[in-house]
């Protein structure tokens, strides 16, 4: 029997290194990769999240980043294209215990399976999902993604594609995700951060990563990864701090009504006293959703950091709570009632 | 004067109410049955629902009927046609006439057969005076001025008013068929303790109605059914969902498993979810899902950290579902996908009935993709297949394809309930051992370990990937993949060992046998029954197992000169025999979202009778 009711400590003091959660799989990614620096990631920072090997679940669906459970050696199902969130709904309302994560592409979690994505974050179930995005479809060879920018040329859009592609942000914003954030493959210390806060959330947590396809769509991200672009076209959000960015610090956001604008804070008519201060747990999304809308707007950094994170409770504590007051109230079940229950009567 | 009526002992009715879909018929056949089964005669129901919600008063779509069948005898179906006919308006005569028997009684609420409602039925004349009736006994009682009187002082509004009329029907069919008043009353009084005006109205239509048939002159002869002679015990109407689903809470208790049941809401399979939503003091985990998919999926997560996981459909969600059954074969883990059958292809006839998804179970897969697929034969056994379904999912980690219909999940018969400390043990074991420890290691049955997340030491990637033998890591070898499907195939097959052998029952020396599987058992046993009174040998087999069949399948096949197998459906398991087996099979179909009349077997096998 295992116990599911009771929540038994997930933490421990043995002490990991990162190599306990690497498997003996040969990993087989293309070289260069930015999945290799994902996955180093997860492994670096996984010995300080405090959570028991045998607690960890990977679960993912279909695509290049799905092959993520195959090495991480803790338990982990690589399942069928769009499913992951899905199955690991299944995972962690059976057993709470466990500390459930998604590893998933933008194909896998915005096409085929959004309709999942969008629930698990509706239902805000305990559980964190790791898109990797990467704008393309890798394992199929290169056909445009759901994140693929319009006019994107590929194999299956020879002449551009003509579709609008969502904002992984903002769609999880409006499906109510508990923790949504942004890091980059390029930044690990970061990520590894961002996963640490991932990992002590309760609810659904959900981290867009920016990730380059080598192969397929290479340089997708670079003026947000490399070093001569990022500082001037990213933004590092920092909770309570002014938004500032650029590479000598010079430029910041302010909110004119509900008008982001990028100004100079080195010309006199702004300082850094009038800048938008970023508020992670703001309780209205609308801010979390101007930033997430950044991506959009023509000239603006794209934020990366902590975009929003809020309380409220889990689909799996409500679950069981609901059970345990349905046994407290009827008392728990009792088989003969059940069977010997309704309209019942004796043949002699 | 009061008359002193003549009573006649009958031993078989079948009765059928019907009416709009807000009369109350199914509530009203509800209470009959419930009574009927507490004055001792064995019964069969079934419950005809339009396919709309609520479709415009007075219109032949949206009548609702309820169908019961009431012995001193065993009896296996809910009747071919009935003898009575209970008819709240035009068109629910103008639906169910057509059903009865020659010389039917039929019962009809005169006030409703005013010139609008015949119009709305699509009557041109009135069926009363064009003499299209004729042939049947006609009853005309003034079934909403007599309750409406009955409750003029009630202080109910004419609409509360009319509501009632159905207990006033009841009550007067309840002294037709001497049945006692008592039970529904009690029912009454404990359903609408919030609103005790509405309850004590229903009373009074019910008690005016039973008074009504013992004065009036409409009915000369009153009748009574014998109780009949079942086996000892204390019994229970229950409804093949029903009994599916209790049968599941019961897999739980005797196997220690939480049980877990991902679902998405589709007709006829819903009410399992329903009923199952209920036990939550059980520790049962109902999650509806936000589609099919993610229904199965999840169950398929719950099984991977020790569920007793469930999915329940019907066909167009089993098609949704069956990539991830694929994914259940693949990883090897133990979940029950159970299909209510309903008419199909596409959306179908979905309150209808139809055996046509067995090909679907048996090989609805893309590659080879072998589950073990069982399906019960009347409503109440659909309890003892849910025990079968859990003990070999869990004793062979492997999916279960379990099928029901639409017939025998909202039919209901008495159950005789098992005392619940003789039902065996399902026995499962975890592994915990790390030693040795290899997520495709194989024991004596071929099966796998069953190793939980939060297990120390035995961390382990599943996935739909193909496995390397016995070490479980990603193979693309093609001597492996070949040895990985024989294996799963073979440990499906070996399951011949662990299931009862074909019975056959009847004249077991007959020159014909007749084979079916799932709810057909009913007609096809009468059938039988009604030929061999007649002095003909016919010996009968019923398949529960269709994935592997008995092992003894083959021998009985063999023994008989002609086979016939009846299947609603164009002959889908006759189409598995005759590959399986090389014999040749008379395939007798049926495809009208209707259950077989035992009558049309009957005639299928006199006529095969005559030609052998």
């Amino acid at each position: 029997m295992i116990d599911n009711g009771t929540k038994e400590n997930l933490t421990t003091e043995i002490k990991y290194s990162s190599k306990d959660f690497a498997t003996s799989q040969d990993v087989r990614w293309c070289p260069g990769c930015g999945d290799y620096a994902i996955l180093a990631a997860m492994q670096r920072i996984a010995p300080e999240l405090g959570i028991k090997k045998e607690k960890m679940v990977w679960v993912s669906g279909i695509g290049c980043s799905s092959r993520f459970p195959y090495y991480m050696e803790t338990y982990g199902m690589h399942s069928i294209h769009g499913r992951a969130p899905a199955i690991a709904t299944g995972v962690k309302i059976n057993n709470p215990d466990l500390s459930v994560w998604v590893a998933t592409g933008d194909g896998d979690l915005l096409s085929i399976g959004g309709n999942h994505f969008i629930h698990a974050c509706r239902r805000n179930i305990d559980i964190n999902i790791l898109l990797f995005n990467n704008k393309i479809y890798g394992l199929t060879k290169g056909q445009y993604s759901p994140t693929s920018e319009k006019g994107k040329k590929t194999k299956s859009t020879p002449f551009g594609s003509v579709d609008f592609p969502f904002n992984p942000l903002s769609l999880s914003i409006g499906a109510g995700a508990s923790f949504i954030a942004r890091a980059l493959d390029r930044d690990p210390k970061h990520l590894q951060s961002i996963i640490k806060r991932a990992a002590a959330h309760k609810g659904t947590s959900f981290i867009e990563i920016y990730q380059n396809c080598n192969i397929f769509n290479d340089g997708a991200f670079e003026l947000y990864t490399e070093k001569e672009s990022k500082a001037d076209n990213t933004i590092m959000l920092e909770h309570g701090k002014p938004m500032v960015f650029g590479k000598n610090m010079d430029k910041g956001i302010v909110l004119d009504g509900l008008t982001p604008k990028i100004v100079r804070i080195d010309e006199g008519e702004f300082s850094v006293n009038d800048l938008w201060v970023h508020d992670e747990f703001d309780k209205s999304p609308a801010r979390a959703s101007l930033l997430a809308e950044f991506q959009e707007l023509e000239g603006f950094p794209h934020p990366v950091g902590v975009i929003r994170e809020i309380n409220k409770t889990t689909y799996d504590e409500e679950f069981h709570a609901q059970i345990n007051n349905v046994k407290k109230q009827k008392g728990e079940g009792d088989l003969k009632k059940l069977l010997f229950s309704g309209n019942i009567w004796t043949v002699n | 004067m009061k008359m002193e009526k003549e009573i006649l002992e009958l031993s078989d009715v079948t009765v059928r109410f019907a009416g709009d879909s807000g009369d109350g018929m199914q509530l009203t056949g509800m209470q009959f049955t419930n009574t009927t089964a507490l004055v001792g005669n064995d019964l069969s129901t079934l419950p005809d629902y339009p396919a709309e919600i609520r479709a415009p008063i007075g219109t032949t779509y949206g009548v609702s009927g309820f169908q019961l069948h009431f012995s001193s005898m065993d009896i296996q179906t809910p009747g071919d046609s009935p003898d009575v006919l209970v008819a709240m308006n035009p068109a629910a005569l103008k639906v169910n006439v057509k059903d009865l028997k020659h010389n039917a009684y039929i019962i009809i609420n005169i006030n409703a057969f005013d010139s609008k409602n015949l119009k709305l039925a699509g009557y041109e004349t009135n069926p009363l005076e064009d003499g299209s009736l004729e042939g049947y006994n006609v009853i005309q009682v003034p079934l909403s001025k007599l309750t409406n009187k009955a409750l003029e002082a009630s202080g109910l509004s004419a609409k509360e008013i009319g509501r009632c009329k159905n207990f006033f029907a009841l009550g007067m069919m309840y002294w037709l068929y001497s049945r006692p008043f008592e039970p529904t009353l009690k029912w009454i009084k404990d359903k609408f303790k919030d609103s005790p005006l509405i309850g004590s109205a229903n009373e009074k239509a019910l008690m005016a109605g039973y008074y009504f048939g013992e004065n009036t002159e409409l009915f000369t002869t009153r009748y009574q059914v014998e109780p009949a002679k079942l086996p000892k015990g204390v019994y229970r109407n229950i409804s093949g969902n029903e009994a599916l689903a209790i049968g599941f809470v019961t897999a739980s208790v005797k196997s220690g498993l939480p049980l877990f049941l991902g679902s998405y809401p589709i007709t006829p399979a819903s009410d399992i979810l329903h009923e199952l939503s209920k036990h939550k003091n059980f520790g049962v985990r109902t999650f509806q899902a936000e589609d099919e998919i993610a229904a199965i999926t999840a169950s398929i997560g719950a099984a991977f950290t020790g569920a007793l996981a469930i999915t329940t459909t019907s066909g167009p969600g089993l098609a949704l579902k069956t990539e991830a059954v694929g994914l259940a074969v693949m990883t090897e883990l133990p979940i029950i996908i159970i299909d209510v059958q309903r008419g199909g292809p596409s959306t179908g006839l979905p309150k209808k009935t139809e055996q046509s998804d067995l090909q679907q179970a048996i090989n609805g897969r893309n590659g080879e993709a072998p589950v073990v697929v069982i399906a019960p034969s009347t409503p109440a056994e659909c309890f003892n297949m849910a025990l079968e379904a859990a003990r070999l999912a869990t004793k062979y980690m492997v999916p279960v394809l379990y099928l029901s219909d639409g017939y025998i999940a909202n039919g209901s018969e008495p159950w005789l309930i098992p005392n619940p400390e003789e039902i065996p043990e399902i026995s499962v074991k975890f592994r915990t051992e790390k030693e040795g420890f290899a997520p495709y290691l194989r024991d004596e049955n071929l099966t796998r370990p069953w190793a939980l997340p939060g297990t120390p030491g035995l961390e382990h990637r599943l996935g739909g990937l193909e496995k390397a033998n016995i070490s479980g890591n990603v193979s693309y070898d093609p001597e492996n993949h070949e040895f990985m499907v024989r294996l799963r195939a073979q440990k499906v097959k070996n399951i011949e060992n662990d299931i009862p052998e074909l019975e056959v029952t009847g004249d077991i020396d007959a020159d014909l046998l007749v084979i079916g599987w799932g709810g057909t058992f009913g007609s096809i046993s009468e059938a039988v029954t009604r030929v061999r009174k007649n002095g003909k040998k016919v010996a009968q087999a019923h398949l529960k197992y269709l994935n592997p069949f008995p092992k003894n399948t083959e021998e009985v096949l063999k023994r008989y000169k002609h086979i016939v197998c009846p299947e609603l459906n164009m002959g889908q398991l006759a189409k598995f025999l005759k590959a399986e087996y090389l014999v040749d099979i008379d395939s007798f179909t049926k495809i009208q979202g209707l259950p077989f009349k035992s009558s049309e077997i009957e005639t299928k096998i006199e006529n095969v009778l005559k030609g052998i």
